[in-house]
């Protein structure tokens, strides 16, 4: 780890509602789903029926493009639900734990002497395959891609999001053997910060180990591999993150494949913050019910920013180790655009509570004002430390321009690079959206 | 506060769809929103949004636009004794007064006409009403001469907002500054109405009729006389306060500064933009100093006519400067340069900052092409490289 990547650009919201680093008590829920719709243009095809008794490891479902691409239940219990939305479109595959914890074994494996084909069916076969995210699209990686880079980004910026060097602990060991296991598909990437971080992260052997320093979004992998090594057209690259980087790991140190996961709860309107044991796609019940600092409040699987809305009967996202309770803004201000704002936040100076330095807020869902057509400029640019000019991006999506996209990197950005340049627009585009909208054209039109 | 939000409430069912006055449903948004600042929640993307938006934005270009215009009324009136020769008896009130009376119903002119039209064009397209003209429609009297007839105020407006801003689809995607294209309509349509010497005078033709002007009085302003003029009036030290003839707001640099550092505090103006029309105008001035083309000092064309209200105002609007932030530079540096070569080498057109910034409205898309052309390369390289 010899240089340090000094990012200038990019905003650090602060949020009140950070967790401390402490383990809270919290029941594991009885249901368990995993969501389609977390996996973009997933479309499964199911192969366990309701009612069925599954353990962890068992197929539910599988992608319909890639049959080989399997999802499987991550605890053992019975299949209770597959519901649905508009167009039979299936939203949750809910599974009923039987706390039996009975697994699938899918055998231990020397990863020395597996070969790279070995490693991605015993991957695929034990359902850990969709761990990986490829860019360009943001969608579970092709199986029969040759990925140039797999990156990992060791710390999140987003806000009040988990610590990973305190999540971490205890699953070193496993951590390192998952890198082992990835080195054998693709050359690994690690990315880490620059304040401390885990010895396990800057010490990680195999791999190419990169230091960041700056604010958010220096912890997101696509801005990491912007600088280290970019995608081109044509070229794939895959993302994981930590935890699942440990569950590959133990799958191949134990047969198992272990779901178990480390979340933090945060947000200004959750009583008790914390870290909690769970496990992918619980049921958010036991951590939220009773837990609330008052009714109007959105829970949010995930972070502020790249979270999924969702409710105390809702389910932790496949990849998320966060969830995030805030205030509802759904109320009238009077003549909220003129009031000095010293209680404000905003990445600009236009309200006073720019001279009250590194107090942190607490905010609503509110958007504060209407939708406009892009007016200010450069506001988008000063917290995305890329070399792409973002606002170009957006108007060649918006015109559905497919070699200007193309030619003004695209293939580079996923939702969550894009979602400080939201955050702070003047005119509350939703431009999350509308990339996700251009990266659905060009696997339309491009593939 | 909850009665009044009880009262919109309670029409807010007429104003929609199916109800009695659906068809005022963008007036009325514009009105409940500049109000209350609207409930709506963020789905589907980011939970959490950044305070600012459109309307705190125009917000402080106004705030920002005010001590010129507050200065401009004071000058307007000022200029008008002048003329009279009476400005050693009349009091502080009867200039404000004076000039009250002459900017106010241009003020009221441009807003009425603009405001009208951009409510009726949100109405006709079902859109909510922008809140750019709040600062354009400030922006028009200022770059307005003082004795300008209204009707010819009218028009020019209503020329502005509908084929300068409104014909391309509203504030955001205009090419020139509306303010700026409804000041070159008139300077083009009605040339003999918008030049010469008395126009920069409240009241001239009345005055003139009876006989009450000045003895020796010159109308002219400094720009017209080429640095010639009476130096008890065009000293640098009037010129930066702004006690001059010209238009409205555009006289004081001082008023300009105060906005400047407004608009730069606040963030909503680029520092690079102004900074560099700054920079042009002077090496410029300059140049002309060394070669002997012009007179009037490198420093003074910074304070003269409209060069300061132009830096500061005009050429920072977002929409139509430059984009990328290396091409601010250039915009601006060409701006302010353009700006004094106009002035002094056409005869014709003694305020050069007017055409300058329209001419590089026209041409900061270009600029913003080489940038981006140059990153797209950048990209295709990186590609060849690897190979």
């Amino acid at each position: 780890m010899s240089d340090v990547i000094k990012l200038k650009k990019g905003l650090d919201i602060r949020l009140t509602g950070k967790a401390e680093t402490v383990f809270m008590q919290v029941a594991l829920p009885e249901l368990y789903a995993i969501q389609p719709t977390d996996f973009h243009n997933l479309v499964p095809k199911m192969v366990a029926k309701v009612g069925d008794k599954v353990q962890a490891g068992s197929v539910l479902f599988y992608d319909k493009k890639q049959p080989e691409v399997k999802f499987v239940s991550p605890v053992s219990g019975e299949l209770v639900a597959v519901n649905r939305g508009e167009r039979r479109v299936i939203l949750e595959v809910v599974v009923k734990a039987d706390g039996q914890n009975s697994a699938v074994d899918f055998g231990k494996a020397d990863i020395n002497s597996l070969s790279r084909q070995q490693v991605i069916d015993k991957m695929l076969e034990a359902g850990a395959w969709p761990y990986f995210k490829q860019r360009p699209y943001n969608v579970v990686a092709d199986v029969k891609a040759e990925p140039k880079a797999i990156f990992v980004s060791t710390f999140d910026t987003a806000p009040l999001a988990p610590d990973y060097d305190f999540v971490i602990k205890g699953n070193e060991e496993a951590f390192q053997k998952g890198l082992d296991v990835l080195g054998k598909i693709a050359p690994v990437f690690v990315g880490v910060h620059n304040n401390g971080a885990a010895p396990v992260f800057t010490g990680a052997k195999g791999v190419t180990v990169t230091a960041f320093q700056g604010p958010h979004p220096a912890g997101c992998v696509g801005v990491q591999i912007n600088h280290v090594n970019p995608i081109n057209a044509g070229e794939k690259v895959f993302t994981i993150g930590v935890q699942e980087v440990v569950a590959v790991g133990k799958l191949f140190m134990t047969g198992v494949h272990d779901f178990s996961r480390v979340a933090v709860m945060t947000g200004s309107e959750a009583k008790n913050k914390g870290y909690f044991r769970t496990v992918v796609g619980a049921q958010l019940s036991t951590a939220v019910n009773g837990n609330l600092n008052s009714d109007n409040v959105r829970v949010i699987s995930g972070n502020v920013l790249t979270g999924a809305e969702s409710k105390a009967e809702g389910y932790l996202g496949y990849y998320d180790s966060q969830v995030t309770i805030i205030p509802e803004g759904n109320q009238y201000e009077m003549f909220g655009w003129a009031l000095p704002g010293f209680n404000k936040f905003s990445a600009g100076r236009t309200f006073f509570s720019w001279l009250t330095g590194s107090k942190e807020y607490k905010l609503d869902t509110n958007t504060h004002g209407e939708k406009r057509a892009f007016v200010v400029s450069n506001e988008l640019d000063k917290v995305f430390p890329m070399d792409i000019y973002p606002e170009y991006l957006f108007k060649a999506i918006l015109a559905q321009d497919i070699d200007k996209m193309d030619q003004l990197g695209i293939y580079e950005v996923v939702e969550e690079d894009v979602a400080l340049c939201e955050f702070v627009c003047t005119s509350k585009l939703p431009l999350q959206k509308v990339l996700r909208n251009g990266l659905d054209l060009m696997v339309k039109e491009v593939g | 506060m909850s009665s009044l939000r009880d009262f919109i409430d309670k029409v807010k069912p007429q104003f929609e769809e199916g109800g009695k006055y659906s068809k005022l449903r963008s007036t009325f948004g514009a009105f409940e929103t500049f109000l209350f600042a609207p409930n709506t929640v963020n789905k589907g993307g980011v939970h959490v949004r950044d305070a600012v938006d459109l309307k705190r934005t125009i917000s402080c270009v106004i705030l920002a636009l005010i001590p010129a215009l507050l200065f401009g009324i004071y000058n307007t009136g000022y200029q008008h004794f002048r003329m009279l020769g009476q400005l050693d008896t009349v009091s502080f009130g009867d200039i404000v007064l004076e000039g009250i009376i002459a900017v106010f119903p241009i003020l009221v002119v441009s807003y009425v006409v603009g405001l009208g039209i951009e409510f009726a064009v949100a109405q006709m397209r079902g859109h909510e009403v922008n809140e750019g003209f709040l600062a354009t429609g400030m922006i028009i009297p200022m770059v307005m001469p003082a004795d300008v007839p209204l009707w010819l105020v009218a028009v020019a407006t209503a020329f502005a907002v509908i084929f300068g801003k409104e014909v391309f689809g509203g504030t955001g995607m205009n090419i020139w500054n509306p303010a700026l294209v409804a000041r070159a309509f008139l300077f083009f349509a009605y040339p003999t109405k918008m030049s010469g010497d008395q126009v920069w005078y409240y009241g001239f033709d009345a005055a003139k009729e009876a006989g009450q002007v000045a003895d020796g009085f010159s109308g002219a302003t400094a720009l017209a006389l080429n640095g010639q003029g009476d130096a008890s009036i065009f000293n640098f030290y009037n010129e930066f306060i702004g006690l001059i003839p010209g238009s409205i707001g555009e006289t004081s640099a001082l008023c300009c500064l105060i906005g400047a550092v407004i608009l730069l505090l606040t963030g909503v103006a680029s520092w690079k933009t102004m900074f560099s029309v700054f920079v042009g105008g002077a090496l410029m001035g300059y140049v002309f100093n060394l070669t002997g083309a012009c007179e009037i000092c490198w420093c003074e064309q910074l304070v003269i006519g409209g060069f300061a209200f132009g830096a500061v105002f005009m050429a920072t609007d977002p929409v139509t400067s430059c984009r990328t932030e290396k091409g601010k530079y250039i915009y601006g540096f060409l701006i302010g340069a353009m700006a004094v070569i106009i002035r002094v080498l056409n005869p014709g057109y003694p305020e050069g900052m007017m055409l300058a910034i329209l001419l590089m409205n026209t041409f900061a898309p270009v600029i913003d092409y080489c940038f981006v052309q140059a990153n797209i390369s950048r990209r295709k390289n990186r590609v060849k490289n690897n190979k």
